[in-house]
């Protein structure tokens, strides 16, 4: 009896790693992850109740890493479209400074570390949350809707939403109405942020092939869409204070700059050549939620530092 | 020393170019420092948290 042996298969050779720690950290989309720490801590400061700090920076570092988890899965997976788009072509992988396989095994390897270590050192409701957001983000934004409808960012962006709730768990271990609030606020934000944002990238989605709601929608619609998520959002940034767990200082920040923000979405409504205002409220966008959150902290912040200034006098 | 292993030709396999060495370098660095810093986490906060560190009321 002959025996044939299978020709050895060649491989193709991949070529070693040129990647540096730069674009680890930029697979971990730095600018997402600083606002993903900043709202989480803004949940922990307004939460009741007493966390050790070393134990408030671990589940911040924790969080830090799962949002940077979650960055890498995703430019893992959208790697294609990616390279297609201006805004996102120099991102590590399209650019071949990272190989896809490497930034799987990344992002996997942080969601597992960040989920575990805040279950062991923090308590398990955060760590669930966490891993929620995590595969909200990829799984059901990042492998789903983000390609299927133009309604990705208004679903997708609860994994966005999240860390108030998950700071807020980390002190109580568990969930209520007050970082419910946030949540919603970060919910309504984020259409008109990333609508704004998609209007004057239109082509670059085109390009891309992602269903944003200006290409298959068109701008009339998107524009309107804006502005109802900012009728809707205006109030709701005032929510903190009425409900209570937010000083007349916020109450006023939100209401001005809610304002602010209604004016914007008018003028995009308007605005019939140019992107001057949808810029205009992309930027400001920004500015509103960091506001918003940074008063809540101040809120909060001001009462505790006198009380224990006041008893040193 | 036997001149037979001096003789064999140049070194086959991958040779890393002087940048892909400073990568490597680099993400080993970075990989001890992370280690490094998630020891110190669990050091520190069994310090602050006591014996019973991992042990969650349900």
């Amino acid at each position: 009896m002959s025996v044939t042996l299978a020709e050895p298969r060649v491989e193709p050779c991949i070529e070693p790693s040129i990647a540096g720690v730069g674009d680890y950290i930029a697979l971990m989309k730095p600018r997402v992850m600083s606002l993903v720490v900043f709202t989480a801590l803004v949940g922990l400061v307004v939460a009741p109740g007493h966390l050790h700090p070393v134990i408030a920076i671990t589940a911040l570092i924790c969080i830090a890493v799962g949002a940077g988890a979650a960055g890498a899965l995703n430019m893992w997976y959208d790697a294609d479209i990616d390279g297609r788009m201006a805004r996102t072509a120099a991102r590590p992988i399209p650019s071949g400074r990272v190989q896809a396989g490497e930034a799987l095994a990344f992002g996997l390897t942080l969601a597992g570390f960040s989920v575990a270590v805040l279950g062991l050192l923090v308590n398990v409701v955060a760590a669930a949350l966490l891993a929620t957001t995590i595969a909200f983000y990829v799984c059901v934004y990042t492998m789903w809707l983000k390609r299927a409808t133009p309604q990705n960012i208004v679903i997708g962006g609860a994994a966005g939403a999240l860390p108030p709730m998950i700071g807020w768990a980390a002190v109580t271990g568990n969930v209520a109405l007050e970082p419910f609030v946030l949540f919603l606020i970060i919910f309504f934000w984020t259409p008109p942020h990333f609508w704004a944002l998609s209007l004057y990238r239109t082509d670059d989605y085109l390009r891309a092939g992602i269903p944003m709601l200006p290409v298959v929608a068109g701008a009339t619609e998107t524009r309107r869409q804006i502005l109802l998520y900012t009728l809707v959002l205006a109030p709701l940034g005032l929510a903190p204070w009425l409900l209570g767990f937010a000083g007349l200082a916020y109450g006023i920040t939100a209401l001005v700059t809610g304002a602010v923000m209604i004016v914007l979405a008018l003028r995009i409504r308007a605005e019939r050549e140019g992107h001057a205002a949808c810029k205009q409220m992309f930027g400001f966008s920004i500015l509103y939620l960091f506001l918003l959150f940074a008063m809540l902290l101040v809120d909060r912040l001001i009462p505790a530092m006198s009380g224990h200034f006041g008893a040193w006098s | 020393m036997n001149d037979a292993t001096n003789e064999q030709g140049p070194e086959t396999g991958i040779r890393l170019t002087e940048q892909q060495q400073r990568a490597r370098r680099s993400r080993s660095i970075a990989i001890g420092v992370s280690l490094a810093i998630l020891v110190a986490i669990f050091y520190i906060v069994t310090l602050v948290k006591g014996p019973g560190v991992l042990e969650h009321p349900l």
